[in-house]
């Protein structure tokens, strides 16, 4: 892919803060009007990237091209096509909701008017508030009005250092929702998140830990790649069956998910119903008689935990 | 079993007309795991703010570690932890500098603070770490190491104000054992979370919409109450319910 | 020049919301006014003192009939000898005391040399000198009514004093008090202002925005200069109202040094937040780094010509030194363009300076 068809091409990028290598050497190249997300927890190096992407830091090493352009090199030719989100929301308490989105389309030399195509649908759920001051809003319409703020201008690339942190579920799922009214105007989205269960809302999602990317691919591909049998299971003592489960000679990992655990098995290709009927019997001798389950197809978060638990082995 | 550990009969709070915490009535026992949940801005943090004895309430009663948190916020303070998301622990002091200065702030003798210290971070091994600077330590640790400091008394009662915001998978699954752990010995956790497969952990939970409770129970008997399969589809169904601003 | 007027209407928005800081901002100058004014002027009132008249003639009559008349003094009577007069100094019943000499009217008339002696309790030396130049000033104004020769001795006239006859110290102080503040303002306030916005996080939007440093930063100042000026006025509506400072001169030169002096001021508290990542940062070094000097080093507090060689040779790189130069000049003396251009062009210079380097300095990403 050349890259003046891809928003943004990132070739090996390196970046040290303090003592610390928040960008260990990252690669990936996100095509225009895609949805991309980088999906890992704090300190994961989401922020240090994404202010690479934005112009605000310079790269140690290696490349990184937005919309065509070097960021260290061209940042001026970036900075008026970028819609920024930073992972705090940049908002004026003290100004109103309609006071915020007039000053940053000011910024950007344009007009409420001229944006408002653009964020009409997220806009009629802040218009009833116009008139209230920003630090009065609740954590979710603060996060509305810091979308709008950011797409007033038009940008052709949005960039959202984890927008959904902090903001209970009901307000996560309508974010995500209002993203999906942005699709088909060939807008590139550039999001991170910690929450793994936001990953099924990306076209393509990289997993990051430790200044790295674990993986890069779409939601499907990453849980089609887990490699070992996994099963979801089920007893009334979970915390007894937990350590009965890691105890098992083939375990390489049991999870509390929810009510079940997920429990990994280090033979691949194994049998799942051999498997749980070994389980059965080895908890049956360890005091848990009533563990059930079946098998699971991995999702996002079993893979990160699982390639985080390979990476803390190797270290 | 003895008196509940939180005990709340219609406990209310309201700021001008503004009704923040509407009649809640809860009881908790000694030693459970309680999932104190609801959306932001329904009422969560001024109700744990009563039971904490940092705020008065307007109406109704509430009783936690014994103690009645409107005459006796002080006794509720002492006997009780607490670790939020946002402050617990100085970055600028050192591992041990911060328990110290817990421990001197709740009362406790040198020789009490160093044996609890020693017992308190092997349990998360971090007794290497003791010198080092809190703001050097990586995010989970640093909250691995709040629960500590906010046990550090040996609380009755211990409240966690979103403990595992923003850790990755793997440390707020930790987190969760050392709260099990903390619960099998005789302590009380009330725990609010953004994360609900984490509420799932819980013995028991609650769910505030609007400065009520909507539903309240065991994760099963919460799901069989609204009719849905996850608790993800409970707290939706609940908080969609109210046209929320 | 919508991202600039967008700049300017949110920072007034910001300046009009904070109605604490604004009450502050506009209640510093009046009571600071009224402060140096009343309680921390050094000119002193109803001085009790005593006439040692041996010989009483026409000539020392209308003297101490001048004492009994003043306002700074309060006549605690006249005496025959010198005799009581330790005992009236040790009890603090007078503070003063004025000996006259014998045949003073005579001698007045033939232009002889008049020696009058002046004992003034200098236990506090500051009141002291005060003391000593109120009573010297009324001799010399008796002494140019009676005759046409100096009296000499014991008199001593301070020469600061030749343009300032009445002695009012709330004229000296004005116009330290307007540098004061305008460095508050200008500087301090913008300081804040710009760390506040790294602090929230709005600073790194704006980075990111097409928007220039330069233009963000004089967007966000611009009205600043305004609140600047706005309470340069009410000092100077103040002291007038309250006190009758003069204004002597013409009160445009007045503004146009002002406006350099705020710009001045910008420029470093721009400088300021180009390091400082935190509010409470700026504060601190806005106190440490400008307040202070603005103070000590300026003339406002203490003389420049009694300062240390080393201090009054820094003192020239203070803005504060120019302005408050320009500001008695103009106030006091009358003084016009053609006498102060020198300080004009200094400070002039200094604020171009001052701004340009504070602009330079500006990142255009993040540290």
């Amino acid at each position: 892919m050349s890259s003046s068809d891809a928003a943004i091409v990132v070739h090996d990028l390196h970046l040290t803060r303090g003592s610390t290598r928040a960008v260990d050497g990252v690669s990936f190249t996100v095509p225009r009007g895609e949805r991309f997300g980088v999906i890992g927890p704090d300190g994961a190096g989401k922020t240090t990237l994404f202010r690479m992407l934005t112009t605000l830091l310079v790269p140690d090493r290696g490349t990184a091209h937005v919309l065509g352009h070097d960021v260290a090199g061209a940042p001026w030719m970036i900075r008026p096509q970028l819609g920024y989100m930073p992972g705090r929301f940049a908002l004026y308490p003290d100004l109103s909701v309609a006071e915020n989105l007039a000053f940053y389309a000011d910024v950007f030399d344009t007009t409420v008017a001229a944006g408002m195509a653009r964020i009409a649908p997220i806009w009629s759920q802040l218009a009833p508030f116009a008139a209230r001051r920003a630090g009065a809003l609740s954590g979710g319409m603060k996060q509305k009005l810091a979308l709008c703020c950011a797409l007033v201008h038009r940008p052709t690339l949005l960039v959202l250092d984890e927008p959904t942190t902090g903001v209970d579920a009901v307000s996560r799922r309508e974010f995500w929702d209002l993203l999906d009214t942005l699709r088909g105007d060939d807008l590139t989205i550039i999001v991170s998140t910690p929450y793994m269960d936001e990953a099924s809302r990306c076209d393509r999602v990289a997993l990051m830990q430790a200044g790295r990317f674990l993986a890069v691919d779409t939601p499907a591909g990453i849980s089609a790649g887990f490699p070992l049998p996994l099963l979801a299971l089920r007893a009334a003592d979970r915390i007894g069956m937990l350590s009965v489960l890691r105890d098992f000679p083939h375990a390489v990992g049991a999870w509390p998910f929810g009510e079940t655990v997920h429990y990994t098995d280090a033979r691949v290709g194994a049998a799942p119903a051999l498997v749980l009927a070994e389980l059965r019997e080895w908890a049956g001798a360890h005091g848990i008689a009533d563990l059930e389950g079946e098998a699971i197809t991995a999702g996002i978060e079993d893979v990160f935990i699982h390639r985080l638990a390979e990476h803390e082995r190797a270290a | 079993m003895t008196t509940p550990a939180i005990e709340t009969t219609n406990l209310t709070r309201r700021f001008g007309d503004f009704v923040a915490v509407d009649a809640i009535t809860l009881s908790v026992a000694r030693g459970e795991v309680f999932g104190f949940l609801g959306a932001n801005g329904a009422g969560k943090t001024t109700a744990i703010r009563m039971l904490i004895g940092l705020l008065a309430p307007s109406d109704g009663e509430a009783t936690v570690a014994g103690a009645n948190v409107r005459t006796d916020p002080a006794t509720v303070r002492r006997r009780i932890g607490y670790m939020s998301q946002r402050f617990s622990l100085y970055d600028d002091l050192t591992v041990r500098e911060n328990v110290e200065l817990y421990g001197t702030i709740y009362g406790l003798s040198r020789a009490e603070i160093r044996s609890r210290m020693t017992e308190l971070l092997e349990r998360i091994q971090l007794t290497a770490s003791r010198d080092t600077l809190v703001r050097q330590l990586p995010l989970g640790w640093k909250q691995q190491l709040a629960l500590m400091v906010a046990l550090l008394h040996r609380p009755e009662v211990v409240f966690l104000d979103e403990p595992t915001g923003g850790v990755d998978p793997i440390t707020r699954r930790r987190f969760w054992e050392l709260i099990y752990a903390t619960a099998a010995e005789g302590t009380t956790v009330l725990v609010t979370t953004h994360y609900l497969d984490e509420a799932e952990y819980c013995d028991r939970l609650s769910i505030m919409v609007d400065g009520r409770i909507a539903a309240m129970g065991t994760p099963a008997e919460v799901r069989a109450q609204v009719g849905v399969s996850t608790l993800d589809e409970v707290f939706l169904t609940l908080t969609r319910a109210v046209a929320a601003p | 020049m919508s991202a600039f007027r967008g700049l300017v209407r949110k920072e007034t928005l910001h300046l009009l919301r904070d109605r604490q800081t604004l009450a502050i901002l506009f209640l510093l100058p009046v009571v600071s006014v009224l402060l140096f004014g009343f309680a921390v002027r050094t000119d002193v009132r109803a001085i009790p003192i005593v006439v040692v008249d041996v010989a009483p003639d026409a000539a020392t009559r209308a003297l101490i009939a001048r004492f009994a008349q003043s306002e700074q003094f309060q006549l605690h009577g006249t005496l025959r000898s010198e005799a009581t007069l330790d005992a009236l100094f040790q009890a603090g019943t007078v503070r003063q005391a004025i000996v006259l000499p014998t045949e003073t009217d005579r001698r007045l008339v033939r232009g002889e040399r008049v020696v009058v002696g002046l004992i003034t309790d200098a236990s506090d030396p500051n009141t002291g000198r005060v003391m000593e130049g109120y009573a010297g000033a009324l001799l010399r104004r008796w002494h140019a009514e009676r005759a046409g020769v100096a009296p000499s001795g014991g008199v001593s006239l301070l020469t600061r004093m030749r343009f300032n006859p009445t002695l009012e110290s709330v004229n000296l102080f004005v116009p330290g008090l307007i540098a004061l503040i305008l460095t508050i303002v200008a500087a301090m306030m913008t300081a804040i202002s710009i760390t506040r916005e790294k602090e929230r996080g709005t600073m790194e939007l704006l980075l990111v925005s097409p928007l220039r440093p330069s233009a963000v930063v004089l967007g966000k100042v611009a009205p600043y200069v305004v609140l600047g000026m706005a309470n340069m006025l009410t000092v100077l509506l103040a002291a007038r109202g309250v006190f009758g400072v003069p204004m002597r001169g013409h009160p445009l030169v007045l503004l146009g040094a002002s406006l350099l002096y705020v710009i001045a001021s910008l420029g470093l508290g721009i400088l300021i937040s180009t390091k400082a990542e935190t509010e409470r940062t700026a504060i601190m070094a806005a106190l440490a780094g400008l307040l202070l000097p603005t103070l000590m080093l300026s003339g406002f507090i203490f003389p420049l010509e009694a300062m240390p060689r080393p201090l009054w040779a820094i003192s020239h790189l203070i803005p504060a030194r120019w302005f408050l130069t320009i500001v008695r000049g103009v106030m006091v003396k009358g003084a016009g363009l053609a006498d102060l251009w020198r300080e004009l062009a200094i400070l002039a210079a200094m604020s171009v300076a001052l701004l340009g380097i504070g602009i330079r300095r500006l990142a255009i990403r993040l540290p």
